[in-house]
């Protein structure tokens, strides 16, 4: 379908396939609108991958040195992952709703004013300012995503952490090693992998967002919390677009793939192999 | 460890931990707030007095909706987890030709993003005529539960000996009986995790909730939720109940069997 001309509803359901080649493709990468998807995806991906990652492996450290209570913090780091993505874009657009400037600031801004910081008040996930194509207004979505994530990635290295041997810990010890010396020469290597595995899961989720997006900020003024998942929808189901919408479903395909099948091909040659 | 860095390490947690309320916070305080108490300068403040009304209105409005999401999950997820297990049985305990790169294939769909088997699978449900039904939803799910429950039944039964199989075969149990007979009354707390992972996430989907039913009667409860975002006064106690409602079920299961909630997690990313 991503090869032919049906960009519309009539074409559609004359239902004569005409073979245009790559057009849809070369026009898609052309559109404005789906290098600033891309861009969008790119630095979404970057920032959501590495706070996920460094919380998860910070609240992980806390967690595993026993104190009391540590279950109650871990179950509450994790309820997040129970909630659906819809539900944590509906409370967290509110949140950062930045409302109207200076007089009635709402969400976040309103907590500064009440804490007299209005110099940190700013226009959130309205903002149209952009650094090197990463717009600025990505970061509330960020942070909602980050927020709904690192319990996971935190379980990941909890796990992970839980499983090394602790003679191995105490025979360090008594050698002399730093408490210090012990994280980074033993247990971060243990870790590795996990964090590849972790790097897989949310890199592919990030790739396909959709549902936080759409419930939280929609394509944001100037499209700068537009993501290709949000596009095709619109584009497909809005505009009747179907091989735009298409083109856009494979080249996600494609972004997804590359990540997924060396991984998967990796873990099953290690299958193989044992 | 010394008291400094226990209380270090505390402070901490408990900063974190307001970052992970304030959301949870917002929720609870403005769903029990009455109308004119919903205000932009007042957001963070605690309801004066509690009300129902946000809960009343927003149960009027989505009670549909939770009973479609109910219709959907409940067999999605049997039906899903009982494939899942038999499809778990055959490639853990039975070698066959391609059997790994089977699983391998079998895996990626669990990678796949939805958008790019939308058009397929929207043709698909027309052409048997359930398109726009919760039921056609319940097939896809199904189908697209596979991957997770065969996965995590593979790892389960892994665990199991295969002695135990390979002695009831000598006493001549076919394979279906192998399975119904001595895997199957193990199988509850593979069952457990599995179900309650299906759960949480059939009833969290949206983008083939939404693009499957377009009849708000028929939608289930995170595109109503949606849907309640979209109208032109957002009545924001009425919104923030409905949010909590949907969350209400996934969040009770997580608070009663949250062990197994994580196991399900964990078995999502270790692979083999």
């Amino acid at each position: 379908m991503s090869f032919s001309n049906w960009n519309s509803f009539s074409k559609l359901m004359k239902g004569e396939y005409i073979f245009v080649g790559l057009r849809n493709y070369f026009r898609l990468f052309e559109d404005p609108r789906f290098q600033t998807d891309l861009w969008n995806t790119l630095f979404f991906t970057l920032f959501f991958i590495l706070g996920c990652l460094s919380l998860g492996i910070l609240l992980a450290v806390l967690l595993d040195k026993g104190l009391k209570g540590s279950r109650i913090f871990q179950n509450l780091f994790l309820f997040p992952m129970a909630i659906s993505f819809v539900v944590t874009g509906t409370v967290w657009s509110w949140i950062f709703a930045p409302g109207i400037l200076p007089k009635f600031p709402q969400g976040m801004n309103l907590l500064y004013k009440l804490l007299g910081l209005e110099s940190l008040q700013w226009s959130w996930y309205t903002s149209t300012v952009s650094i090197f194509h990463f717009n600025l207004a990505l970061i509330p979505v960020i942070i909602a995503a980050i927020w709904q994530l690192s319990g996971y990635t935190m379980a990941m290295y909890l796990a992970g952490l839980r499983g090394i041997d602790q003679a191995l810990i105490e025979a360090a010890k008594v050698d002399g090693a730093t408490s210090r010396q012990i994280f980074w020469r033993i247990k971060f290597p243990i870790l590795r992998p996990i964090t590849l595995s972790a790097v897989i899961i949310l890199g592919h989720i990030s790739l396909k967002i959709f549902d936080l997006v759409y419930s939280m900020t929609g394509s944001g003024p100037n499209n700068v919390t537009d993501v290709p998942a949000i596009y095709m929808f619109e584009t497909t189901f809005r505009a009747n677009k179907y091989a735009t919408g298409s083109a856009i479903a494979i080249v996600m395909l494609v972004m997804v793939a590359v990540v997924i099948v060396p991984y998967l091909v990796s873990s099953m040659k290690r299958e193989v192999s044992k | 460890m010394s008291r400094v860095s226990k209380l270090f390490t505390y402070i901490l947690l408990i900063i974190f931990t307001l970052f992970f309320l304030i959301p949870i916070y917002v929720l609870i305080s403005t769903s029990f707030k009455p109308l004119q108490e919903v205000s932009l300068e007042k957001m963070w403040f605690l309801p004066l007095k509690a009300s129902f009304q946000g809960f009343v209105k927003a149960f009027q409005k989505l009670s549909p909706n939770l009973k479609n999401s109910f219709i959907l999950v409940i067999p999605a997820t049997i039906i899903s987890a009982l494939v899942g297990s038999i499809n778990g049985y055959v490639l853990s305990k039975i070698k066959f030709r391609g059997s790994n790169l089977l699983f391998t294939l079998i895996l990626f769909g669990m990678f796949i993003p939805y958008q790019s088997v939308l058009f397929p699978v929207i043709r698909f449900l027309q052409s048997i005529n359930l398109y726009g039904s919760i039921w056609g939803l319940v097939i896809l799910h199904i189908i697209y539960g596979l991957p997770i429950t065969t996965l995590i039944f593979r790892n389960y039964y892994a665990e199991v000996p295969t002695e135990l199989i390979e002695a009831a075969h000598i006493d001549g149990a076919g394979i279906f009986k192998v399975y119904w007979k001595v895997l199957f009354p193990i199988s509850l707390p593979g069952f457990v995790v599995v179900i309650i992972w299906q759960f949480t996430n059939i009833w969290n989907e949206f983008l083939f909730a939404v693009t499957v039913t377009s009849d708000p009667t028929k939608q289930p409860i995170t595109v109503a939720l949606v849907n309640l975002a979209g109208s032109k006064v957002v009545e924001w106690n009425v919104q923030m109940a409905g949010a909590l409602l949907a969350a209400l079920p996934t969040l009770l299961v997580y608070v009663l069997l949250g062990k197994y909630f994580l196991r399900g997690l964990l078995a999502g990313s270790v692979k083999g």
